[in-house]
């Protein structure tokens, strides 16, 4: 914490006021993008914040015990946990230039986000069936919204890495494509942190209320 | 209703439009008329062209700050219509007299009137003033992210528009500025009122949530070389704090919204009286929004009585580096005391207390940064300019409005006057005494950094004593009535002994409005009698930080060469230590391109709710999709900056030189 006085015989010049030449201004978009991040974690604090005010609300109706499908759920979790691991592997290849190896991994990590959102809805539209809609209580209607807003995230991470493998395609391995690289890589592991805590919170505990 | 008008119109229907109302319909008469006058006139001019290549797709922050403060005084205009409708109808309306709002009018008046001044009048303000302001202060060219900032302010404007529109198609909610559920659940408001209000507070709340992210980044980034965090200028640190506290807050708000949508469009039970939904939970939500919300609109509002105090006392600020802890004990204290707002929700007297002491103590802090103007002003040369009577009005005021403010978080207290008048009086007492008066004071004072001309001081002057004793008018009736135990939000009287006291509070909303017109010609003669209040220095007010460093307006690029920083108070120290303006050696400057993609995707935001809103499922698909569209198709976009040419920058240097000689 300086307060530099300002000594009054300082002589004309003796600072140097300007800044000659160019001036470069770091990029701060990966900050942005971490902070937009945050921005959504605290979206997901609130929805489990919800969820954990209404999860023993079953208003009569089926609590999570009668519901949840453990092995299905589990093995939609591997998809999402390996769709991270092969990001990684695409983000290894991009820091050594290949365009055509990160383009593979991301092929495949597409693959298993598709599978995963696959499977969610195969789990969401068996619960309908089953009568245990979003509108038979408060519990299922924050079930449905934690677990379908990380679905939906996880829709618009696929939208995005479709986009980006047309841009990689058009434009290579150019300094901003792979700063869309990274961003989306944030975008991906962070999802699947979130579903830690989906998995955690709302299946594992819900199996055993 | 056939089968094909209800695919495309949903439940749009020519009932719709209330025809049938007086009062709206001379409202609309004298809106269109406005409107086309302005459109004749901006064709007249042949200012299409240039409004559209220079000010809608601009993404220069000075040009974007310009136009929030104009969208926040347009709506002001708005707010201000609403409140003098309501000062009105609680004036007249006593014993046998109706007064002349029918009650679901006024419900939907009181709505409107709060949504509009906090969103769409005090946000615009604040970000507005932030975007001119805070990458001038750090030496910086623009923002982070320019093109988010011209999204930014399109989406706040798409919300302001949807609001609009409720007056003239359909209506607004009738359930207060927060709209509690269950009262706007499906089942009590199957309206689209409160769909206007869900629709225009998400999409605005996408473009503040988005221009909080781009100014943490810009202020941490971006700042000229030297100045490290603790030089730098207070109302940049205030503008740190608050888009700290807007990504903190906003995600929030949109989450509750969604929350309260799926209540109304999907049949889900968060908030509804059965199937175990919980309507308390909406109100934890929204005040967890809500109360850091207030600290957004007055801490840049800190800031900028920061820079007004030291610069008209000629010196340096009085304990920069208390205000600087002060602002950010409020930062993290504006977190932990959402649940005043609602002492008589009945959690217990244990939570009480503990957001009742919370509360307390925010007063400490802020009791600091006032002692601290006012050791800033004591033995400082003052020159009585008007921002300085709105920073001096803003003291007086706005320690009334905090000490009953402390009283109010007493929760034994608080349950007396909960949802009183004197609630009324006391946020109005502390917004208005605090945010309208500040940016009043920052308009006054950076005015001429924007236009190269001073404003009027004789109009300035009016303005202010309307608005000083305006207020005081209009709200200690309040208070006296909250004590009397007077609720808010009533449209009739039956006791005949309140009247005088809304009689009085109307005398000061007229005051009020004398004052927005005082302003208004402000503006006028000023423009009028640029010529004589030119000030071609570009630091009329011997200015202490690096925006005053400039030319009046400032080059698109800002600075030619980037400034680098010794001192907390930058041009002062520039100023005192010989600095000469530069005349060779510039460069060419690498700047951003502008951008119509901002207005694409705000006006397909306001469509897609506009469709949503009145049940459009297939318009609201298509422009969804289209939406989706608009933003991956400006992803493509891989050319987005150019290079303004060293002649053309010499040139304008040059220029400068000149004046300056």
């Amino acid at each position: 914490m300086s307060h530099s006085t300002v000594s009054p015989a300082a002589q004309a010049g003796q600072f140097d006021f300007l800044v000659k030449g160019e001036h470069h201004v770091a990029n701060g978009t990966l900050l942005g993008f971490w902070l937009y991040l945050m921005s959504d974690c605290l979206i997901f604090a609130a929805l489990f914040a919800t969820y954990g005010v209404l999860s023993q609300n079953y208003a009569g109706g089926p609590s999570g015990a009668d519901l949840f499908d453990l092995p299905l759920v589990a093995l939609n979790t591997s998809f999402l946990l390996f769709s991270s691991i092969t990001y990684g592997f695409a983000m290894l290849q991009m820091q050594q230039r290949k365009l055509k190896g990160t383009m593979i991994w991301l092929a495949i990590t597409g693959v298993f986000g598709a599978g995963f959102l696959g499977l969610e809805l195969y789990e969401f539209y068996h619960l309908l069936h089953q009568g245990a809609g979003p509108q038979r209580s408060a519990f299922l209607s924050a079930f449905f919204t934690l677990v379908g807003t990380h679905g939906l995230h996880v829709c618009i991470g696929i939208i995005w890495l479709v986009t980006l493998l047309f841009q990689l395609r058009k434009h290579g391995l150019t300094t901003a494509n792979r700063r869309r690289l990274f961003c989306l890589s944030m975008f991906w592991h962070f999802l699947d942190v979130v579903w830690i805590g989906v998995f955690t919170i709302v299946y594992l505990m819900g199996s055993l209320s | 209703m056939s089968d094909f008008s209800t695919l495309i119109f949903g439940r749009l229907t020519l009932d719709a439009i209330p025809y049938h109302e007086p009062i709206l319909l001379i409202t609309f008469a004298v809106m269109a008329s406005a409107v086309i006058a302005l459109l004749v006139v901006l064709t007249r001019y042949k200012v299409w062209g240039y409004l559209w290549s220079e000010w809608f797709t601009s993404i220069d922050h000075k040009r974007i700050g310009v136009m929030y403060m104009i969208l926040g005084l347009v709506m002001l205009l708005r707010g201000f219509a609403d409140a003098i409708m309501m000062r009105i109808q609680q004036a007249i309306a006593f014993g046998d007299s109706a007064g002349y709002l029918p009650p679901e009018h006024y419900d939907q008046i009181f709505t409107a009137h709060g949504v509009i001044m906090i969103f769409f009048v005090a946000m615009p303000f604040v970000v507005g003033l932030m975007n001119y302001i805070v990458p001038l202060q750090i030496g910086a060219r623009d923002v982070a992210f320019p093109f988010l900032n011209n999204l930014s302010f399109w989406m706040t404007s798409a919300g302001a528009a949807l609001i609009m529109v409720s007056l003239f198609i359909g209506e607004f909610a009738k359930s207060g500025w927060l709209a509690y559920p269950p009262l706007t659940g499906i089942l009590q408001s199957p309206g689209v009122g409160v769909d206007y209000y869900i629709w225009s507070l998400q999409i605005a709340g996408v473009g503040t949530l988005l221009s909080g992210i781009n100014f943490v980044v810009t202020i941490v980034k971006m700042r000229a070389p030297g100045m490290n965090m603790m030089k730098m200028p207070i109302f940049t640190w205030t503008a740190l704090c608050t888009n700290i506290l807007i990504v903190a807050a906003f995600p929030v708000l949109t989450a509750v919204m969604t929350l309260l949508s799926l209540d109304r469009y999907l049949g889900m039970n968060f908030f509804t009286n059965d199937l175990g939904g919980n309507a308390m939970m909406y109100v934890n939500l929204i005040w967890i929004w809500g109360h850091p919300e207030v600290y957004i609109l007055i801490l840049p509002i800190f800031g900028v009585f920061s820079e007004i105090v030291s610069t008209y006392s000629g010196k340096r600020l009085f304990g920069y580096s208390s205000m600087v802890y002060a602002t950010l004990v409020i930062t993290i204290l504006s977190y932990l005391v959402w649940l005043h707002h609602f002492f008589t929700m009945g959690s217990g007297a244990t939570v009480n207390s503990f957001f009742g002491i919370t509360t307390m103590i925010i007063s400490i802090p802020t009791g600091a940064k006032i002692f601290n103007w006012l050791f800033t002003m004591y033995r400082g040369r003052i020159q009585f300019e008007v921002p300085m009577l709105w920073t001096i009005g803003f003291m007086i005021t706005f320690v009334i409005g905090g000490m009953t403010g402390v009283l109010l978080a007493v929760p034994p207290a608080d349950f007396v006057l909960h949802n009183s008048l004197f609630l009324i009086a006391h946020f109005h007492n502390v917004i208005i005494g605090g945010v309208v008066f500040g940016t009043f004071a920052a308009i006054t004072f950076w005015y001429p950094k924007v236009t190269g001309y001073k404003l009027e001081p004789f109009w300035g002057k009016v303005s202010f004593w309307c608005w000083f004793i305006g207020f005081y008018l209009a709200f200690m009736p309040l208070y006296m009535l909250g004590f009397m135990g007077v609720t808010r939000r009533m449209s009739h009287f039956d006791d005949p002994s309140l009247q005088i006291w809304f009689q009085v509070a109307l005398g000061g909303a007229v005051l009020i409005g004398a004052g927005i017109i005082s302003f208004l010609i402000q503006l006028y003669v000023s423009y009028k009698r640029r010529d004589s209040l030119r000030d071609e220095t570009g630091d009329p007010w011997n200015g202490r930080t690096l925006e005053w460093s400039t030319s009046s307006p400032p080059p698109k690029y800002n600075f030619a060469f980037t400034p680098r920083v010794y001192d907390q108070d930058a041009w002062w120290h520039m100023k005192s230590n010989g600095f000469k303006h530069a005349t060779a050696g510039f460069m060419a400057i690498h700047m951003p391109k502008n951008t119509a993609a901002g207005m694409v995707i705000s006006g397909l935001s306001a469509a897609f709710g506009f469709a949503m809103i009145w049940h459009m499922w297939l318009i609201g698909g298509l422009t969804f999709v289209a939406l989706i569209a608009a933003i991956i198709i400006h992803t493509f976009n891989y050319k987005r900056d150019y290079y303004i040419p060293a002649e053309e920058v010499e040139q304008v240097e040059s220029k400068r030189t000149e004046v300056l000689a």
